[in-house]
């Protein structure tokens, strides 16, 4: 059932290599092969957003972009976005908020929630479009 | 309450773990991987019920990278008697030449790869001799089909015990509570109300999927697993194992969600059973689909009847309600019991008859979620307390008020009732409704209506909690607890109060993560009890600890009001830095078991819950659309600790109790789940909050709490799904009795309603 190859990419700024397998996605070889715990998988279908993770610049659910799709591309995950001590302004914001429980989907939304911040400098309409997560 | 003075009590300090969870770095046992681990597939059951004639691992077994396939037959080489559960051993570790449910494990394939295992596992043939099921709770109560041939009740639970031998029943437990004579209260009423409500079937889908790592070597079983209740863990693997409790260690770091799912045995049996069999650790995750076959909240069917006097006094009510608890009981017998005996709602009534049965069914098992059965059957009384009041014409709020059970006056099981704001919880509700205000109730196809709701619930009790603070020799501090932080910023609070006694702060506590080697028991992290037990502990605990420092001082002849710090106390008891203070306690409260007849007792719970809500909704008539435009929940939690969490708290449960009301339904077709994914069965996210959505609580004290606290986890869970019920039939002028609130269940209704009328005309 398996084809193994070898990938190249850019993990959070560092040029990384690692041997896949043709079927494993990318959270799977973030947290086997590089101990990335930040994206996780939860519902396994793309719709909880737990996984998410940037693919050149594009947020994607990490459980259902295979890892082979990683070759090449700059993949930034909730690892990449501290700056030495320094958390991201999300981040703090999130723990300033409070804005999490038990803590798993939070990565997932800080993900999100900066690539809103991307598009929408400024959403104050009162209805954040931050649809593709879900927390519990 | 304010606590304007103290240092770490009333204050919103921040997560202590914050940090680690917007990093992604937090540990959960999702993440851990051991070497040499291999990883469980579990192949499940295709039938709701059946006798399994074989089982052809061959093919499976043949897959390169497979280790092994396990079934029961392998599991009792190593565990004699695989049976196990918190109130019934009912539960096979595998399916023992029957099935119960489909979705029932079968069997297990362990490889190194999961993708193997997964692969392995499909190819896996299970013959069936089917048997009839029986799905239905009513159909349960008198079906000829039995899903166990035998009650087998745990000794755990002394009230089970009559249970024990029973057969050809699917009753698991009769709870009844009688008080006065309520035959005479109905002859004595003026009207006579008579409704029935049903809940459905929902899944707590914590985002963390249930996960469990086994590592048995030389003798000793070592547990890393998801779950709230690492004693009981220990206690029931090494009851299955034969072995003392000190040779089974159970860990559990941060949990990924629980609400009541990740109770007593869940992976834990199964996992440990492959370990001794294989030698090696093993884990097993499940997936989310997977998650719908482990544990559900119970369904229930309530059928509720009221005496009435003319001017609006209950004097009579009768409640059947019937939960169904699924193929095995897990904790459903406690759900039927504890949600049973405040099931007439939190009104003075003076002649109460409630029977609340728990029945076996072939469908996945049902336990507890977030309330202990609370909200469903609030759900019925509260939409229940505004049908009678429209049928007497009297105002709904002024119905409630006359009602009302208020401090001082005994519940229908004779517990008086003290430190429950029902009546405070309400007016808060109003007020935050802006309730006085006209409402604009049509426009175009929109219907616009308003409903509010009150509910409580008693406390799992006599429950106890062990907690150890443990003092360095440099005055630091480590505290040594059971309590499970699952999200509810357990860990912040009991540093809190750890610190408030010694006078430390919050933030320099470190609190160390269960682990049953290290940290003392405590019976579980659930039914909201936490604050309140181990709160009590934590005190307690800090509390010795502080009268050891003390007794330092004098042994060293250090004069009182010296002030030293503890590390110049250890320093000159030590002639370095070296030796601990170490302070504990044990906390179990008062408890008067009631009466198995009656259910009466004069001490029937440590605290009540109480939560009020209310609901304003637009109906989109051309549709049966339902959109809940504002939604207010003020909870009673005593004093609120950490106001910060406990806004999040209440928000969190009210959020999860609005999925329960609008969207979240396991459907079944034939026994078989047809909707076990989030892409069909819809969990609240962001676009569902109410544009207007406001979570607090009363301004109150509980007496006995540590600081005036109790527990806050469920409060907002109760009396919601009925405000929004009570919100739809005010905007339609129809009670739907059903959960959830669904466009159809509203369109339907509304067109029932129409050609009604259309004879009536």
């Amino acid at each position: 059932m398996s084809v193994s190859r070898k990938i190249r990419f850019s993990l959070n700024g560092r040029p990384v290599v690692a041997d896949i397998m043709t079927h494993e996605t990318v959270v799977e070889v973030l947290t086997q092969r590089f101990d990335l715990r930040g994206a996780r998988e939860s519902c396994g279908q793309g719709l909880c957003g737990c996984c998410t993770v940037y693919v050149n610049g594009l947020a994607v659910s990490g459980c259902l972009h295979l890892a082979a799709l990683m070759d090449g591309a700059e993949v930034t995950t909730i690892e990449g976005l501290e700056q030495g001590e320094r958390l991201d302004p999300v981040q703090e914001a999130f723990i300033s908020a409070g804005a999490f429980q038990c803590g798993f989907c939070t990565p997932g939304f800080i993900m999100m929630v900066k690539k809103l911040l991307e598009k929408h400098p400024d959403p104050t309409d009162g209805r954040v479009p931050v649809g593709g997560v879900a927390g519990r | 309450m304010s606590f304007t003075s103290s240092r770490n009590i009333g204050r919103s300090i921040a997560r202590l773990e914050g940090r680690e969870k917007v990093t992604g770095r937090i540990e959960y046992v999702h993440h851990l991987r051991l070497p040499g681990m291999l990883y469980g597939k579990i192949f499940r059951s295709t039938s709701p019920h059946a006798r399994i004639v074989s089982i052809d691992t061959s093919a499976a077994a043949a897959v390169e990278g497979v280790f092994r396939v396990v079934t029961i037959d392998d599991i009792r080489t190593v565990i004699p008697h695989p049976y196990y559960g918190p109130a019934f051993h009912d539960q096979p570790v595998l399916a023992d030449g029957k099935v119960r449910f489909a979705g029932e494990p079968i069997a297990v394939v362990l490889a190194s790869d999961p993708h193997v295992a997964a692969q392995a596992a499909a190819l896996i043939v299970v013959e069936y001799d089917e048997l009839p099921a029986v799905l239905d709770e009513i159909d349960a109560m008198t079906s000829a089909v039995c899903v166990h041939d035998e009650l087998k009740p745990a000794a755990t639970f002394p009230d089970l015990q009559h249970l024990k031998g029973r057969r050809g029943t699917n009753i698991a437990l009769d709870y009844k509570l009688r008080r006065g004579d309520v035959e005479e209260g109905f002859r004595n009423s003026d009207h006579i109300f008579e409704h029935t409500f049903k809940n459905q079937p929902v899944m707590h889908t914590p985002m963390e999927p249930f996960v469990s790592v086994a590592d048995v070597a030389d003798g000793r079983v070592t547990l890393h697993t998801a779950s709230q209740g690492p004693s009981f863990v220990r206690i029931e693997i090494a009851r299955l194992l034969g072995l003392p409790e000190n040779r089974v260690r159970v860990k559990v770091p941060y949990l990924g969600g629980g609400f009541g799912g990740k109770l007593y045995i869940k992976l834990e049996a199964l996992v440990t059973a492959l370990s001794l069999l294989v030698k090696r650790p093993v884990k097993i995750s499940l997936t989310m689909e997977e998650q719908f076959f482990m544990v559900t909240r119970h369904p229930c069917t309530f059928k509720i009847k009221s005496g009435v006097t003319r001017d609006g006094k209950i004097i009579a009510r009768k409640c059947e309600i019937i939960w169904n608890g699924g193929a095995y009981a897990d904790i459903g017998p406690r759900v039927t019991q504890k949600a049973g005996f405040t099931s007439a709602g939190p009104y003075d009534i003076e002649n109460v008859w409630i029977d609340s049965y728990a029945v076996y069914t072939n469908r996945p098992p049902a336990g507890a979620l977030r309330g202990f059965g609370a909200p469903q059957t609030a759900w019925a009384y509260e939409c229940h307390t505004d049908m009678i009041a429209d049928g007497l014409g009297i105002d709904k709020i002024e119905f409630r008020r006359r009602n009302l059970l208020r401090d001082g006056r005994p519940q229908a099981s004779g517990t008086v009732m003290k430190n429950a704001a029902l009546e405070q919880a309400m007016d808060q509700v109003l007020a935050r409704m802006n309730w006085s205000a006209p409402l604009n109730r049509s426009e175009g196809s929109i219907r616009r209506g308003r409903g509010v709701a009150v509910g409580f619930k008693g406390i799992t009790s006599p429950t106890t909690s062990v907690a150890i603070l443990n003092l360095y020799g440099d005055g630091s501090c480590g505290l040594y607890i059971g309590t499970v932080d699952m999200g509810q910023g357990s860990d912040t609070v009991m540093a809190q109060i750890a610190a408030e006694v010694l006078n430390l702060d919050a933030e320099n506590i470190r609190v160390v993560h269960p682990d049953t080697d290290v940290t003392p028991y405590d019976m579980g992290t659930l039914g909201s009890r936490s604050t309140f037990h181990m709160g009590t502990a934590v005190r307690l605990a800090a509390e010795d600890a502080k009268r050891k420092i003390e007794a330092l001082a004098e042994e060293l002849g250090v004069p009182p009001g010296a002030n030293l710090p503890l590390s110049e106390l250890l320093r000159r008891k030590y002639g370095m830095q070296a030796g601990n203070i170490i302070g504990t306690a044990s906390f179990i409260p008062a408890y008067k078991k009631p009466d198995t007849e009656t259910g009466q007792s004069d001490n029937a719970t440590p605290f009540w819950g109480v939560g009020a809500s209310g609901a304003e909704v637009e109906i989109d008539i051309e549709t049966g659309r339902i959109t809940v435009t504002k939604l207010v929940n003020v909870a009673d939690i005593g004093a609120a600790l950490n106001p910060k969490l406990a806004q999040i708290q209440i928000s969190g449960a009210a959020i999860m109790q609005l999925g329960f009301t609008m969207t979240e339904n396991m459907e079944f077709q034939d026994g078989h789940l047809t909707n076990g994914s989030l892409a069909d069965y819809k969990i609240p996210n962001l676009l569902d909050m109410p544009r207007v959505f406001i979570n607090e609580w009363v301004d109150s004290r509980q007496e006995t709490g540590p600081f005036g606290a109790k527990g806050a986890g469920e409060s907002a869970t109760i009396a919601l799904s009925a405000a929004i019920g009570n919100a739809v039939a005010d905007a339609i002028g129809v009670h739907l009795p059903d959960l959830p609130l669904s466009a159809e269940s509203v369109f339907n209704a509304l067109q029932r309603q129409a050609s009604a009328s259309e004879v009536e005309a």
